[in-house]
């Protein structure tokens, strides 16, 4: 089911939650909310589901306008942060709660209740749990029962707020690939929201990035990452580098240093962020060099297959901090120091005009 | 110290550890102290009621029960909370259910409000539906006119004993539904449930163990009602009369053996409520853990007590 909202606003008191938002999801889609904590996301989610009443807007579910209709109504699965499983109910009950609980003409029999539910037990793969408590499972369990439970009543489009985030890391990772693979056999339009930019792109089909109420970029995981519309999404979608310089002809100045930076499109003059990725430094230890930033070696980090370097700026970049990514070969020939004098030189640069909000 | 280290370990339940212990004086004194006034004001009133009751033998002191005003009064005790009880049981539900779920203005008034009945003096409370429904009151005339009897009445004392309780359900519910928050009723509605079976299959079996101990405290209470009690009754022998009034009119006519027989009767109905009250915080306890409690799950518990202490330190926007 396709679904569309369409100029959203939210506030609670004085706090703007959504701020004019529009959006489209396609039918079969797996597209993820993604924002820093308080930027709306999860508002949005429960407007769509129906759980929360927008100021003004429509939400469009296939067409036709849902905004006035009950969430019961509205055919809609909600998987929530903290599993929110009935605890007082077995893994079964909890399946089987949805068919329970329609009207008398339209519940199916005991035995096709309980064919169903372990039907969904099945797919996601925990049959053998159906006489536990929730109070007995993992976390990890937790969910997967949670979202059977939601899928039980067929529901046109499932909603997940960050269904991951009351997880380990190890168990949420291997949630998040199951999830894409479930997606992939199901094929219902889902939306589910989250802060962990990695789980975003690596899960979802499209990205919405928010920030304030607002919708900073759309688009595939690649298209974000590669081409980030924003400050605020380069700085969202990975560790950065910042730099305050000044386009002069082929060349960026930053404070007294000059780097060489090749991409058009800004009059000379103009004063710009410029942002470079962890691995798009390169660290010069000639001291005799002039090019690059002045800056001075904290702490080398060398675990996995890259090592990290941390740095201090020096002179007119003082007081900021650096972070270079490197190969573990090349930090062991360039034999960093801490104190150690070195400077910096980005081999790509993205650009932001300064005045720019963000 | 007495117990010697490494020698025969009762497990974690009681602290082994000297490191983390206080001297032995220290726990004595404590106890000692808690003990003794237990002792001295709380269980040896209680056995002298009993003794007092039977100083002169059984058989008078089955007389002193079996006496009609007496048996009278038990009767209405027993109606009276048979009444008040269920009211406060469905006013409180309601009334924890609306706090704890929905946010509305002047929900802290109304939180307020509902600790009243234990700021307020139960005598005042006598004399304001006195004030209200009396001969002389507000609906007084009214009443008269319709042949309705409120005060020196049944309804009275009810709505007296009514008022007193009212709290019992209600504090008990309020913390324990916001601790439990809105998202399994939430998942409930998206999944298709209705208001009343939310309620039923979901509110209600997550808050029955509160339920039953906010009704178990508000029927001793109900049943012990003194003073707002005594103010609306009248003290008519064998009409208005309840079991505490009872005592007082016995022990004021200096018939002490039956002012003790019929107020053993009352303890041994506070004794047989605590007996209830103790077996209900047993059965929650357990039904809490659920059996097998997990590391983590009893992680995650801690956690939610934490939050919920916070967020008890903020006002409810």
């Amino acid at each position: 089911m396709s679904i569309q909202v369409s100029h959203i606003h939210k506030r609670f008191g004085s706090f703007v939650a959504l701020d004019d938002v529009s959006l489209d999801f396609h039918a079969g889609e797996l597209v993820a909310l993604l924002g820093p904590s308080g930027c709306g996301k999860t508002t949005l989610l429960r407007i769509i589901a129906g759980l929360e009443q927008a100021d003004s807007g429509n939400v469009i579910l296939e067409g036709e306008d849902a905004s006035e209709r009950h969430v019961r109504e509205r055919q809609v699965g909600f998987v929530f942060q903290h599993y929110a499983l009935f605890k007082h109910m077995t893994v079964f009950d909890n399946v089987a709660f949805g068919l329970r609980m329609k009207p008398r003409g339209q519940r199916p029999d005991d035995a096709s209740i309980a064919a169903k539910v372990h039907a969904l037990l099945d797919l996601v793969q925990l049959d053998w749990l159906a006489d536990r408590f929730p109070s007995q499972l993992s976390g990890g369990q937790r969910q997967r029962i949670a979202l059977a439970r939601a899928l039980a009543v067929e529901p046109r489009v499932l909603l997940l707020d960050e269904p991951f985030g009351a997880l380990d890391a190890k168990v949420r990772k291997e949630l998040r690939r199951w999830l894409r693979k479930l997606h992939d056999e199901l094929h219902i339009t889902s939306i589910f929201v989250t802060h962990d930019q990695e789980e975003a792109l690596e899960v979802a089909d499209r990205v919405v990035l928010m920030n304030h109420g607002r919708i900073e970029q759309v688009g595939t995981p690649e298209a974000v990452y590669n081409h980030p519309a924003t400050p605020f999404v380069y700085g969202f979608l990975g560790s950065v580098n910042l730099f305050h310089g000044r386009v002069e002809d082929q060349v960026l100045q930053v404070g007294d240093a000059s780097v060489p930076h090749a991409t058009g499109g800004f009059a000379s003059g103009a004063e710009v962020f410029a942002f470079a990725r962890p691995h798009e430094l390169s660290i010069l230890t000639d001291p005799n060099a002039t090019e690059g930033l002045a800056a001075s070696v904290v702490r080398v980090l060398s675990f996995g297959v890259s090592s990290r370097v941390e740095l201090d700026g020096r002179g007119s970049a003082a007081g900021q901090h650096f972070e270079v990514e490197l190969p573990q070969a090349e930090v062991g020939k360039l034999a960093l120091q801490p104190g150690q004098h070195v400077r910096l030189l980005p081999s790509r640069l993205r650009l932001f005009e300064r005045s720019t909000p963000g | 110290m007495s117990a010697a280290p490494g020698k025969a370990r009762r497990g974690t339940r009681f602290e082994q550890s000297a490191a983390t212990r206080e001297p032995a004086w220290i726990k004595w004194s404590i106890l000692a102290a808690s003990l003794g006034f237990f002792l001295l004001f709380v269980l040896l009133p209680l056995i002298a009621v009993f003794v007092e009751a039977l100083r002169r033998g059984l058989a008078p002191y089955l007389a002193a029960i079996i006496e009609p005003d007496a048996l009278a009064a038990l009767r209405l005790t027993l109606t009276i909370a048979a009444i008040a009880v269920p009211l406060n049981l469905v006013f409180g539900i309601a009334a924890a259910w609306l706090i704890a779920k929905f946010d509305f203005r002047g929900k802290q008034l109304l939180t307020t409000l509902i600790d009243l009945p234990f700021s307020v003096s139960p005598v005042i409370v006598g004399l304001m539906y006195v004030l209200i429904f009396g001969a002389n009151g507000w609906f007084g005339q009214w009443l008269l006119a319709h042949d309705l009897k409120v005060i020196f009445a049944l309804p009275g004392i009810v709505i007296a004993t009514v008022f007193v309780t009212f709290p019992f359900v209600a504090r008990e519910l309020i913390p324990l539904m916001q601790a439990q928050g809105r998202e399994e009723e939430e998942a409930a509605v998206v999944l298709g449930a209705n208001g009343w079976q939310v309620f039923w299959h979901v509110t209600l079996p997550n808050i029955k163990w509160g339920v039953i101990y906010g009704v178990v405290l508000a029927n001793a209470r109900a049943m012990g009602e003194f003073g707002a009690v005594s103010v609306v009754s009248g003290k008519l022998r064998g009409q208005t009369t309840t079991l505490p009034l009872q005592v007082e009119i016995l022990y004021n006519e200096y018939n002490f053996a039956a002012a003790f027989a019929v107020a053993s009767l009352l303890a041994l109905l506070a004794l047989v409520t605590l007996a209830l009250k103790s077996w209900v915080e047993h059965r929650s306890r357990r039904a809490d853990t659920g059996g097998s409690l997990s590391l983590e799950a009893a992680a995650a518990v801690a956690a939610a007590n934490r939050a919920t202490r916070t967020s008890a330190e903020k006002p409810a926007s």
